[in-house]
């Protein structure tokens, strides 16, 4: 959708702006993957928000309005002229439910990051793009040391749908990344053929 | 702790903004339009537009930025403002036309070209 007040203007086409979120527990390796592929440093965006947009607290009684800060670390891979992609890493607190879905508003895809010493730390992520109707794979973060189960064992774990990929990563190497990401967009484009149907995040 | 270790505390980006985000919106916490974090925003102007009433030094420094396509996100990144702010900065700028935005499709799928390019791009990267 073009604003109504952009026209008239004589300039360039703007290039298509393509979103992945990154997702996963805290410390797992979202910011790591974003900077193992991105051409810029990972950039931090904040978004302010008053307690009352945070499903959790109760703050009834509680009659000082305060604010929290979230942050959001993100990427970019420009493609010519004429297209971006944009990585974002969900924020790691899982309860701000309201970031998430602005960040998902959009978004072709997901990979939900896992680390199979705290695989619980990804559950909330794959029930979030599950309830969302979201396409995710998961691509677990070797670490040096870690634990290594086979990706079945992983998936069963997770009690994901059989068609959802679950690949091993080094989130820390740039070709490890892009073939995580290359997967993520081979899965949705093979969703899309089998007609899947997409809902819109946050409606 | 004698005045001096409190001045050594709070300097910098450590005392916080100096000028509050709300200052620079003029009060208003909600944009009107809901841009999207990949928003694309572009100044329809290479002229930066002088300080008048309802136009700050962030509106002036958003018009330079986006002499090239940002996303929202970066360019709330680029200010270190708050993309809430940064959504009623670009209200301003839209209301004279000083920039334009594009939003993604919010549903749509791109097409297999796009797919294609995507795979493509990160195989050649």
């Amino acid at each position: 959708m073009d604003y109504e007040l952009s026209e008239g203007d004589a300039g360039a086409v703007l290039p298509t702006a393509i979103k992945i979120l990154i997702a996963g527990g805290f410390g797992v390796g979202k910011t790591t993957l974003v900077g193992a592929v991105s051409e810029t440093k990972p950039l931090r965006t904040e978004e302010i928000l008053s307690e009352q947009g945070v499903g959790v607290d109760d703050l009834t009684g509680v009659e000082s309005k305060s604010t929290t800060t979230v942050a959001m670390d993100f990427g970019r891979i420009s493609f010519g002229d004429d297209l971006v992609l944009y990585l974002f890493g969900t924020p790691g607190q899982d309860r701000f439910w309201f970031v998430w879905d602005e960040l998902a508003l959009g978004a072709l895809g997901a990979v939900v990051l896992a680390d199979t010493r705290r695989l619980a730390d990804c559950f909330p992520s794959v029930d979030y793009f599950e309830r969302h109707g979201l396409p995710f794979i998961v691509a677990v973060n070797c670490f040096d040391g870690a634990r290594r189960y086979s990706l079945d064992e992983v998936k069963a774990a997770l009690n994901l749908d059989p068609d959802v990929p679950v690949t091993l990563c080094d989130a820390r190497e740039r070709e490890s990344s892009k073939d995580v990401l290359i997967t993520l967009l081979q899965h949705v484009m093979k969703g899309r053929g089998a007609g899947r149907a997409r809902q819109a995040v946050g409606s | 702790m004698t005045p001096s270790d409190t001045e050594s505390l709070w300097v910098d980006d450590d005392a916080g903004p100096v000028v509050r985000p709300y200052a620079m919106t003029r009060g208003r916490a909600a944009a009107r339009n809901r841009y999207n974090v990949i928003s694309l925003v572009m100044a329809t102007t290479r002229v930066a537009p002088s300080l008048e009433v309802g136009i700050g030094p962030e509106h002036v420094h958003i018009v330079n930025l986006c002499q090239r396509p940002l996303a929202l996100a970066e360019v709330a990144a680029h200010l270190s403002l708050p993309l809430g702010t940064v959504r009623v900065l670009l209200d301003d700028l839209l209301a004279r036309r000083l920039v334009r935005v594009t939003e993604p499709a919010p549903t749509n799928l791109p097409d297999d070209s796009v797919f294609e390019a995507l795979i493509n791009g990160l195989r050649a990267l």
